[in-house]
């Protein structure tokens, strides 16, 4: 057993984190949330220069990482720094179900998105699919030579920037059947695409797309026909590795927020981590986050292996839980100056509270991991 | 022991009931429901019509115009005006100000203000806390000197909700720096429009500006402002805050708020059933649920054994802690039910495009859940309230 990182991703870490510290203050990244894009294309190339979009693949995908640790390592860092650009729509979904499931013509796409020339978005839920990830009603209909989609994808994260969405579609089957889903990729200037868009609450915008009569070739199918649900599922589990990575690094921000606040603070004379009813609290939040930096290394670990499905359910049930309680605490410990959007700590724990909404929340993982307890 | 309404407050609730239905503004309660800004206007239409209707001061004492009520018709009247999504008169004024002035104030203050008061002739803000003192508010530093028919107020205020409408502010100023703590601080009056006050916005997390920095710099304040006697102000903060906290069970809201949820659950849908048939999400609603039922009887029990006018005792820091426990797990459960919906971000949509993104109840309940991490901060703290029970019942 050992749990050190390794060098090359110690490295990693250490770039990232001191590139983030700089670049990355409280004041540049509300000026990013407030922009129009919602993110920033310098960030953006920047980090893809560090290699950090590259860590995220295989070699054989023109990467130099890709696994479960590199994508939590990666994330980590991301959350400590509260960064709201699309790392998870463009690399680990859009990306990684091109590198999936690709032909030769389309794994160009995961090149350029490597470099950081290319944006994706994986549009797969429904307005009322919620976290059920087998529930697709937008259909994909044979006609003449090509493909027609119609539907509606709710909350698409970055749609707006991707040049490509990767829309899944149901080709045959019952409205919850894991069989019969295909993947397309559908260009951003598609006729029959309309998004609208919007910024979310903890960063970064998302759409609403309607697909009407989108036509495609054939050639934008991505992998097999109604074949899609087990690469989907794959890319959604090392999302949630890179979730349940980002939660903990933002955890992280706020407890060490919370530590210099309670070491600063002076009330009635002291400074307010003196009071012990403070204190003990505060120790609870470094034991809860112990806890989630454990679940973040079993999901990691288990990435590739037989157990994935229920180690994943069970890292983010207890990061959604210890998550809450880490924001709500350290709201609560700082008083006044934490509901302010100026504070570093409002936008941590807005992005702790709001990725328990991705991917299914702590109660359906719960619920995921009796049903793979049991099986 | 009787645990029903008796026909009379049967009759009250109808009546508020009808009242509600007929003068309660469509426009205002669906503003109030979707968790939007209701803007000074929206307040002072409602505070109007309570006005008009003799209900808009029910804890003040009927010889200031108040309505008198007793504990269970206040119960009665909160809970159905959240029901009707009726917005919260703010309270400055009404309920913290007034019963000062009443108590401690002199009769031409009275005369002058109370019915200003009623009439929305001033809006009022409270003026306590300040960057370096918040629940320590007797370390505040903002400076009040006499000089000849004025004081001279030099500091800085924070924390000033609804500061930006206010055309008064009351203000815990001190006035003899070499006194203890306690001892040099005085209750002051000030017209927001003198010289010298200047009002900074302060965005909260949710985006809302509900909150100021109010400057003072050399601001002139007649004398004939000192509420009470100079130096007496603790006392009668200390009285004011306890007025702060009577009605801070929120019980209604709660009320409120879990039916929104549950009306959230009955139409969410997830694998295949309404979240509401969810077990695990049922068992979290119901869990609140029965600690509502007890917390709303224990409000009664509170708030009925003190006399119209008085403040209970440290039972009110009691309700005041399990209250905000209760309102901020049913926000909670709110934002869960809405799923990804919970997302985005509906104040900020796009002018002129007022179409909800998912379904109408998910735009407001993240942002939500965020503004109500307050409520367990302001009105003293759940820490300092826990502080109280605890000194007052070890006899400290
Ligand atoms: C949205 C909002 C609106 C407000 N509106 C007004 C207003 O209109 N007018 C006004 O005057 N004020 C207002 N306040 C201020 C409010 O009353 C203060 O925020 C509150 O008193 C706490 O002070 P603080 O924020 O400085 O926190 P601090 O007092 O610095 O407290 C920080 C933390 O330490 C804890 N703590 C402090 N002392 C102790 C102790 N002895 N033991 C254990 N724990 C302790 C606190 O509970 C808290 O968790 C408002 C605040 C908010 C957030």
């Amino acid at each position: 057993m050992n749990f050190d990182l390794t060098e090359e991703r110690q490295m990693l870490q250490d770039t990232l984190r001191r590139f983030l510290k700089d670049r990355y203050t409280t004041e540049n990244r509300n000026k990013i949330i407030e922009s129009e894009a919602g993110f920033s294309a310098d960030i953006w190339t920047g980090l893809a220069e560090l290699g950090v979009i590259g860590a995220l693949f295989g070699e054989d995908h023109g990467g130099f990482g890709g696994a479960g640790f590199d994508i939590a390592v990666v994330f980590e860092e991301l959350g400590r720094a509260g960064v709201v650009e699309p790392f998870l729509d463009t690399a680990i979904l859009g990306g990684g179900l091109i590198a999936a499931l690709g032909t030769d013509d389309q794994q160009a796409m995961v090149e350029q998105v490597i470099g950081g020339g290319l944006h994706l978005a994986f549009a797969h839920g429904e307005p009322t699919s919620r976290y059920d990830l087998s529930r697709v009603q937008t259909t994909a209909k044979a006609e003449d030579d090509g493909i027609v989609l119609n539907g509606r994808k709710a909350v698409v994260a970055n749609a707006e920037a991707a040049g490509h969405l990767i829309v899944s579609a149901r080709e045959s089957g019952a409205a919850d059947d894991e069989a019969g889903i295909s993947l397309f990729l559908v260009p951003a200037e598609a006729k029959g695409l309309t998004l609208r868009g919007y910024p979310m609450l903890s960063g970064g915008r998302a759409a609403e797309v309607t697909l009407d009569d989108v036509r495609l070739p054939t050639s934008a199918r991505l992998g097999a026909a109604g074949d899609a649900f087990g690469a989907i599922a794959t890319q959604v589990a090392a999302a949630n590795v890179a979730l349940a990575a980002e939660t903990l690094g933002a955890m992280e921000t706020a407890t060490e927020l919370t530590r210099d606040y309670l070491m600063t603070r002076k009330q009635f004379g002291r400074p307010i981590g003196t009071f012990q009813a403070l204190a003990h609290r505060f120790s609870d939040l470094l034991i809860e986050l112990e806890q989630a930096r454990s679940a973040v290394i079993n999901a990691a670990g288990h990435l590739d292996t037989a157990d994935r499905d229920r180690q994943i359910a069970s890292a983010r049930n207890l990061i959604g839980r210890a998550g809450r309680l880490v924001a709500e605490e350290s709201i609560q410990m700082h008083g006044g100056i934490a509901m302010t959007q100026e504070y570093e700590l409002a936008h941590i724990a807005k992005r702790i509270v709001m990725n328990d909404h991705r991917f299914g929340d702590t109660d359906y993982h719960l619920e995921r991991f009796i049903a793979l307890s049991a099986a | 022991m009787d645990l029903s309404y008796s026909p009379e407050d049967i009759a009250f609730r109808d009546e508020v009931r009808a009242f509600l239905a007929e003068k309660l503004p469509k426009d205002t309660a669906e503003k109030i429901r979707n968790g939007e800004e209701l803007g000074k206007e929206g307040q002072e239409r409602w505070h109007a019509l309570l006005n008009e209707k003799g209900w808009l001061a029910p804890n003040w004492p009927k010889e200031f115009g108040g309505a008198e009520w007793n504990a269970v018709q206040r119960h009665i009247f909160e809970e159905e005006c959240a029901f009707a999504n009726a917005p919260r008169i703010v309270p400055f004024g009404l309920s913290m100000l007034a019963p000062v002035l009443q108590k401690f104030g002199s009769k031409a203050q009275c005369d002058h203000y109370l019915p200003r008061i009623l009439d929305g002739t001033d809006w009022w803000c409270q003026g306590y806390s300040e960057p370096g003192a918040g629940s320590d508010l007797a370390s505040l530093k903002t400076r009040a000197v006499r000089e000849g028919d004025h004081y001279i107020v030099n500091g800085q205020k924070t924390w000033t909700t609804l500061g930006q409408y206010a055309d008064w502010i009351f203000c815990l100023v001190r006035t003899d720096p070499d006194a203890k703590q306690q001892e040099g601080i005085s209750f002051l009056l000030i017209d927001m429009a003198t010289p010298g006050v200047e009002v900074r916005p302060i965005i909260l997390l949710d985006g809302t500006h509900e909150v100021n920095e109010v400057w003072f710099t050399d601001v002139k304040v007649p004398v004939e402002n000192l509420v009470g006697e100079e130096n007496k102000g603790w006392t009668y903060a200390k009285y004011l805050l306890t007025h702060e906290r009577t009605n801070i069970a929120g019980v209604g809201a709660s009320a409120a708020g879990l039916d929104a949820v549950k009306r959230m659950a009955r139409a969410e849908m997830s694998g295949g059933k309404p979240l509401m048939q969810n077990p695990q999400f049922a068992a979290r609603i119901a869990q609140v649920e029965i600690d509502l039922m007890a917390m709303s009887t224990t409000n009664l029990r509170i708030i009925s054994k003190a006399a119209v006018g008085q403040a209970p005792g440290v039972e009110a820091s009691m309700l005041k802690v399990k209250g905000t426990i209760i309102r901020q797990e049913i926000n909670d459960l709110a934002r869960r039910a809405a799923g990804p919906y919970a997302m985005p971000f509906a104040s900020e949509m796009v002018e002129g495009d007022n179409d909800p993104i998912g379904p109408d109840y998910a735009g407001p309940v993240a942002a939500q859940y965020f503004n109500y991490r307050k409520l367990s901060i302001f009105g003293g703290s759940n820490e300092i309230q826990r502080g109280i029970i605890a000194k007052v019942k070890m006899g400290g």
